[in-house]
């Protein structure tokens, strides 16, 4: 098997440093501190080429953060990157940038992440000539074959972004990241702000590109049922940590008979009990307790315990460690050590 | 049963510099006490048009142009402004998508809610604060006493969302109106949001009008569906006879196209087109244009029809159940 990105023990932390009334406050014993949130902590995950990886979790898990290290846009805190079983650290400068260009990033919100003043031409377009993938004069024809594959009219590319609707913005996203010619797709919410029916053009776009381009998606998104349709493995977020990794039709699959069939972490199984569906009629909702706690100052000991039904006096001291349950099958939770 | 809120051919229309928009045009359904109705659609569809219609919050350059909203037997939609004031917040109340449009964010969440107490009511201070208090121990939120003092800003999104609810429900109205309370929240928020809605509705006999783009949403939730594309009521009936058999060519795309009704890893079924800008439908079906079923008839208007018992649907050609 060939890994095409592996990503070791990765941490993302933000810390807000003291401004100058803070560190005078602090000098002076007002306990200002510094503060720092774990936005991702020790993530460990390897992608196979041509697979699709759906990272799902509520807002604040870190999955936005984790897509981010990954494409490089935020450098990790610790942990390394391995793309093609090298490590990132260590490439030369034009290495490092020839990976990058294979890693491409599709944004949420199709209005905030396309330059309003640029002609779609240009969105599209400028990538490509500037890295020397295609010529200035060449621009024109290959901006217009991007536009056909994502099902935009290649007469349109005179226009400015705010003369699109919703779904075609989301179309000029994944051609200026299609442009560069990527092997790893980063798709955060990336049909999230669309309508159903919109969405469902959008995400067979994906399946049809996924195909012709060979490309390997990370798909991060908080709905549930749009994972479970296009990914082949689920990776489950919880407050900066990985609770769950399985198989998506493991993952997904109705009962809880053996260790590898059904949610096994109690989080996921909250997660997927909470999904509202179309065959569920006038159901009785039963709430899951507790919010989600703030990343700024996390439980001790395994995150979700405030709000699991089986927490344990250990669940609150020790964290769980992420361990294979069955093959290729991952779960955090002190559960499984009772089995 | 007793209904409580009965539309009737509402139309609502925007006389805009280019042109009328019908953002509102022909609706019709009606809500009984203590029951669920789902108003869904996709943007533009006109579902919140529809919600602000019956709170009277439609400024220039919208106005009602026809249509009756008959609240309890009577038709609120001539109310001058002073009655309307009345109704608002006391016989009918909305929960908006986002809960910052309801609270402000400079007051403590007790000035606000006595605010909306006193407003209809004679009551002392104190006891509306408990009558808050009361409020906001019924959707859930913990340590109600302290949370009164706070400003919106110390909540998490769905606390927000549990006091704009507590809000609405201060002056037991008969309607209340939700336009996608749970949109912006977390799939385990939205659960425990829905489970607060789906006891209070019982509880009380308060009549809810859940408007969502999100079917999944109303089949757990809702009694009965109506289905708007492009600012008409396209079908609407019981949830389980429209989820399970839509009629109209619109619902049943809708119903395909969501991912857990398709075999993993195929391409979804797909409603082609968009939405078509509400400037320029002209005469003739909304839905044609993207329709299957396309034929030279629906070319002309189609009316809402009574297909079946409690079961309407506007098209020529319904899909055979």
């Amino acid at each position: 098997m060939s890994h095409i990105l592996e990503l070791k023990n990765i941490s993302k932390r933000f810390t807000k440093k003291l401004d100058l009334a803070g560190k005078v406050a602090s000098t002076l014993g007002s306990g200002a501190r510094e503060e720092t949130v774990h936005a991702v902590d020790n993530v460990s995950i390897n992608i196979e080429r041509g697979e699709v990886v759906g990272l799902v979790g509520e807002s604040g898990c870190g999955k936005s953060t984790l897509g981010r290290v990954v494409v490089g846009i935020h450098p990790q805190t610790e942990g390394e990157r391995w793309w093609h079983g090298r490590d990132v650290a260590t490439m030369s400068a034009a290495e490092k940038r020839a990976m990058q260009l294979q890693v491409q990033m599709i944004f949420q919100d199709p209005y905030a992440s396309l330059n309003p003043r640029y002609r779609v031409e240009d969105i599209i377009g400028e990538a490509p000539v500037v890295h020397g993938l295609v010529s200035g004069k060449d621009k024109a024809d290959y901006v217009a074959s991007l536009m056909q594959k994502v099902g935009l009219d290649a007469a349109l590319s005179k226009r400015f972004p705010h003369q699109f609707s919703g779904g075609q913005r989301a179309r000029i996203g994944i051609a200026r990241a299609l442009a560069v010619k990527p092997e790893f797709l980063v798709c955060d919410e990336a049909v999230a702000a669309l309508d159903v029916s919109i969405q469902a053009q959008v995400l067979n776009l994906f399946i049809e590109l996924r195909k012709e381009f060979n490309l390997t998606y990370l798909f991060i998104s908080h709905d549930l049922g749009v994972v479970k349709h296009l990914s082949d493995r689920v990776v489950i977020m919880y407050l900066g940590r990985v609770v769950e990794v399985g198989a998506t039709d493991e993952l997904f699959a109705h009962g809880n008979h053996g260790a590898n069939t059904g949610a096994n972490h109690p989080y996921t199984q909250a997660l997927l009990a909470e999904v509202p569906r179309l065959d569920v009629r006038k159901k009785d909702f039963v709430a899951i307790t507790g919010e989600i706690p703030s990343p700024l100052n996390p439980p001790t000991g395994c995150h979700f315990h405030p709000r699991c039904p089986h927490a344990m006096a250990r669940c609150s001291v020790e964290q769980p460690v992420l361990r294979e349950i069955a093959p290729l099958r991952f779960s955090a939770c002190h559960l499984n050590d009772m089995k | 049963m007793s209904t409580v809120l009965q539309v009737e051919n509402l139309r609502t229309h925007f006389f805009t510099k280019a042109g009328v928009v019908k953002a509102v045009d022909d609706v019709s359904f009606s809500v009984s006490r203590g029951k669920i109705l789902g108003l869904v659609g996709e943007s533009g569809s006109g579902k919140s048009m529809t919600g602000y219609s019956i709170m009277g919050l439609i400024d220039a350059p919208g106005k009602i142009v026809d249509g009756k909203i008959l609240l309890n037997g009577e038709n609120i939609i001539d109310l001058k402004p002073q009655q309307w004031r009345g109704l608002r917040g006391n016989r009918v109340a909305m929960i908006f998508q986002d809960p910052m449009m309801t609270l402000n964010p400079v007051l403590r969440i007790d000035t606000q809610m006595i605010e909306a107490i006193q407003a209809h009511e004679k009551i002392s201070k104190g006891d509306a604060r408990e009558r808050c208090r009361a409020a906001l121990a019924r959707v859930g939120i913990p340590s109600p006493d302290e949370r009164l003092s706070a400003y919106p800003h110390q909540f998490s999104g769905g606390m927000r969302q549990r006091v704009a609810i507590a809000t609405a429900l201060l002056n037991k109205p008969d309607v209340i109106i939700a336009d996608e309370p749970t949109t912006a929240l977390d799939v385990t928020i939205q659960g425990q949001i829905l489970f607060e809605m789906q006891k209070l509705c019982r509880e009380s006999g308060t009549a809810l009008i859940w408007i969502t783009h999100d079917l999944s949403v109303v089949a757990g939730l809702a009694d009965d569906v109506a289905v708007m594309y492009a600012g008409k009521v396209v079908e609407y009936g019981s949830v389980a006879n429209v989820l399970d058999a839509p009629l109209h060519p619109y619902t049943q795309g809708l119903l395909e196209s969501v991912p857990s009704r398709n075999v993993k890893g195929q391409p979804l079924k797909q409603i082609p087109g968009m939405t078509p800008s509400l400037l320029k439908i002209g005469a003739g079906c909304a839905f044609r244009d993207r329709c299957k079923y396309r034929a030279p008839d629906c070319e002309g208007a189609p009316q809402l029809a009574l297909q079946s018992q409690h079961r309407q649907v506007r098209c020529f050609h319904p899909v055979a159940a």
